[in-house]
């Protein structure tokens, strides 16, 4: 039983999110609420208005109409606020060149105004032995990693992942889904975005497909496939009782590898 | 989660990082403190004593002579004597040598022989003519001298020449040249170093992640230009120290002076950056930063005397070099270092920088780009 399930409380609201570059309408009037406690996904095609919608909500740009609530906080009125209680995730952003991932973190506690141990944040994502690697030289699935500890250092009530498992051998993405589950557990609500339908499929409480800056439905990831099976929806091909990705788990072994 | 958020443990963590990222960038260390210095070193060897001139020394030439001995005493002069007649001819018409000398073996109650060839190849024969006509005067004075003693018929004298040298401060080109790579140690750490950093901030999406943090704009500039202005002070710091202890330059008032020196450099540095900040406006991709920012240093390195005086280029070409910070800067830095002027002897100098400060900044709001 997730924390989420027992009390519905919204921490986010979004209320007929609008968003336009110039003539172009990359969200078109959305609204839907992120309960406390949970993993939510957002899922789409590429250009669907996912990390438009997040951004607007990560305070890193500006809405052109719409309202959007963050922890009790208005989006126009409390920025600053808002910022302090949210860790944010980009997909594609780079770190302070030239500084090692203890001096990193350091910075990030400079800019949240705390002081944070940086083996305490590096701890929490297994990354204790890389405290003086660069960034740059990390493997992908640590790179990841990384970037979650950056979202920690303020204890956040809300963390937001771009795509955080995009590009990663499928050890190094359960290991990032154990990670999410467990800050999760801890207390902290997940709004993260993929591609990987099998991934929100195991890790999100809830999701919304979102096409064309519109959402088209939001329900629990069961829901949604009990639905399409109660149409009469089939799948072609006769359903195995495994996959070619248990297959590659069970010959390369679960556990993650670096590099 | 703190309510009381200050912007100045962020300004300083941003100062930090950079600072750390700075001393570990080797572009920085070389271009503010290695390309000086290289050109210290390198200017203050040719520079020392100025010009000589190079003497072939004929063979059969009587060098145990009075007159020898005095030319080899003169500090212009430089005399080869291990040189072939033919080596020397060659030379000498190369413009390797400046010219060759001969001189006869004294003969009593005849004259000194004196056999010079000069070059069309080189210029500073005059030189060595000038010395030999000034021993030459000295000559004749003693032999009219010793006429004079054993004749009572007056010769009047056509020239009376009196030389005498004041004390002074000895002219060294270190002294020029180092307040000149002092200014260029700082146009480049300011235009190159914060155009680099500003551009692939925004590029590799830094800045925009800083921006999910609380932290303010200002602090983010602040912090950067904290760094960059403790690195490059430190900089001019070791600058003048090198160039004072193993190099003779003058620090006329000492400590007072390397302070006026740290503040005018830091004034020169804001302007720099100034400069630094439009290229990261305007430049597309890293790429484009060198280019540009040559646009802004190349002409102010050659004609903002940072190697020798612009009062030696022509007079259009003054009016170019006057317009240019980076010639404000080094003339504010040489008064101040070797005439000894204080901070307030050089407003002039001063209220142009200024000017240049108000014109870069508000171009500068208009093109930096944050994101």
């Amino acid at each position: 039983m997730h924390f989420y399930a027992m009390a519905k409380q919204p921490i986010i609201t979004v209320k007929n999110l609008v968003k336009n570059y110039g003539d172009f309408a990359a969200v078109k009037g959305i609204s839907f609420e992120v309960y406390e406690g949970e993993i939510f996904g957002l899922l789409g095609p590429n250009g669907a208005g996912k990390t438009t919608t997040l951004e607007v909500i990560e305070t890193l740009r500006e809405k052109t109409s719409g309202e959007i609530t963050v922890d009790g906080f208005n989006i126009e009125t409390d920025k600053n606020s808002i910022k302090q209680r949210i860790g944010v995730q980009l997909q594609a952003a780079g770190y302070y060149p030239n500084l090692n991932l203890a001096e990193l973190i350091e910075l990030f506690s400079g800019l949240y105004g705390i002081d944070k141990s940086p083996m305490e944040m590096l701890e929490k994502v297994a990354l204790t032995d890389k405290a003086k690697a660069k960034y740059k030289d990390l493997s992908g699935g640590q790179k990841q990693r990384f970037s979650i500890a950056t979202t920690l250092i303020n204890n956040p009530r809300i963390i937001f992942l771009d795509e955080p498992t995009t590009g990663l051998d499928p050890q190094a993405r359960r290991n990032l889904w154990d990670l999410i589950r467990e800050i999760r557990d801890q207390g902290t609500t997940v709004v993260i975005t993929t591609h990987y339908m099998d991934e929100a499929e195991v890790l999100c409480d809830r999701v919304a497909f979102v096409d064309g800056g519109h959402i088209i439905g939001i329900d629990t990831p069961d829901h949604f496939i009990d639905q399409l099976v109660a149409s009469g929806f089939e799948r072609k091909k006769e359903v195995k009782l495994a996959n070619l990705e248990d297959v590659f788990i069970n010959l390369t072994g679960k556990e993650w590898r670096e590099g | 989660m703190n309510q009381n958020y200050s912007n100045t443990k962020a300004t300083l963590a941003i100062a930090k990082a950079s600072f750390r990222a700075i001393l570990r960038s080797p572009s920085a260390v070389v271009f503010t403190l290695a390309f000086p210095l290289i050109f210290i070193v390198v200017f203050a060897n040719i520079g020392g004593g100025g010009v000589s001139v190079d003497v072939g020394v004929a063979k059969g030439c009587d060098t145990a002579g009075r007159f020898y001995q005095q030319l080899k005493s003169r500090k212009l002069v430089n005399l080869i004597t291990d040189q072939s007649t033919e080596e020397m001819n060659k030379n000498l018409a190369k413009g390797q040598l400046d010219a060759i000398l001969d001189l006869k073996p004294l003969v009593p109650m005849q004259p000194l022989q004196v056999n010079v060839q000069y070059s069309k190849a080189s210029g500073k024969g005059e030189i060595l003519k000038s010395i030999l006509n000034n021993m030459f005067y000295y000559v004749q004075s003693a032999e009219l001298a010793k006429i004079q003693s054993y004749s009572p018929l007056k010769i009047p004298e056509a020239v009376h020449l009196t030389e005498t040298t004041v004390t002074g401060r000895a002219y060294k080109y270190i002294d020029f040249i180092l307040p000149g790579q002092l200014g260029f140690s700082i146009l480049s750490s300011g235009v190159f170093g914060t155009a680099f950093v500003f551009l692939s901030l925004r590029l590799t999406l830094v800045i925009k992640r800083f921006f999910a943090t609380p932290v303010k704009r200002y602090s983010i500039v602040l912090g950067e230009a904290l760094a960059r202005m403790i690195f490059s002070l430190l900089g001019a710091l070791f600058i003048i120290l090198v160039g004072h202890y193993l190099f003779g330059f003058t620090l006329i008032h000492g400590v007072t002076t390397v302070l006026n020196m740290l503040v005018l450099s830091a004034f020169g540095l804001i302007i720099f950056m100034g400069f630094g900040f439009i290229i990261s406006g305007i430049a597309k991709n890293e790429g484009t930063v060198p280019p540009l920012s040559n646009i802004i240093t190349m002409p102010q390195f050659l004609l903002s005397g940072t190697f020798f005086s612009v009062t030696a280029f022509p007079k259009w070409l003054q009016y170019v070099s006057n317009a240019l910070p980076l010639t404000h800067l080094n003339n504010a830095m040489r008064l101040v270092a070797f005439e000894g002027a204080g901070l307030g002897d050089v407003t002039h100098q001063l209220f142009i920088l200024l000017i240049w400060l108000v014109i870069v900044y508000a171009v500068a709001v208009k093109t930096f780009k944050w994101e």
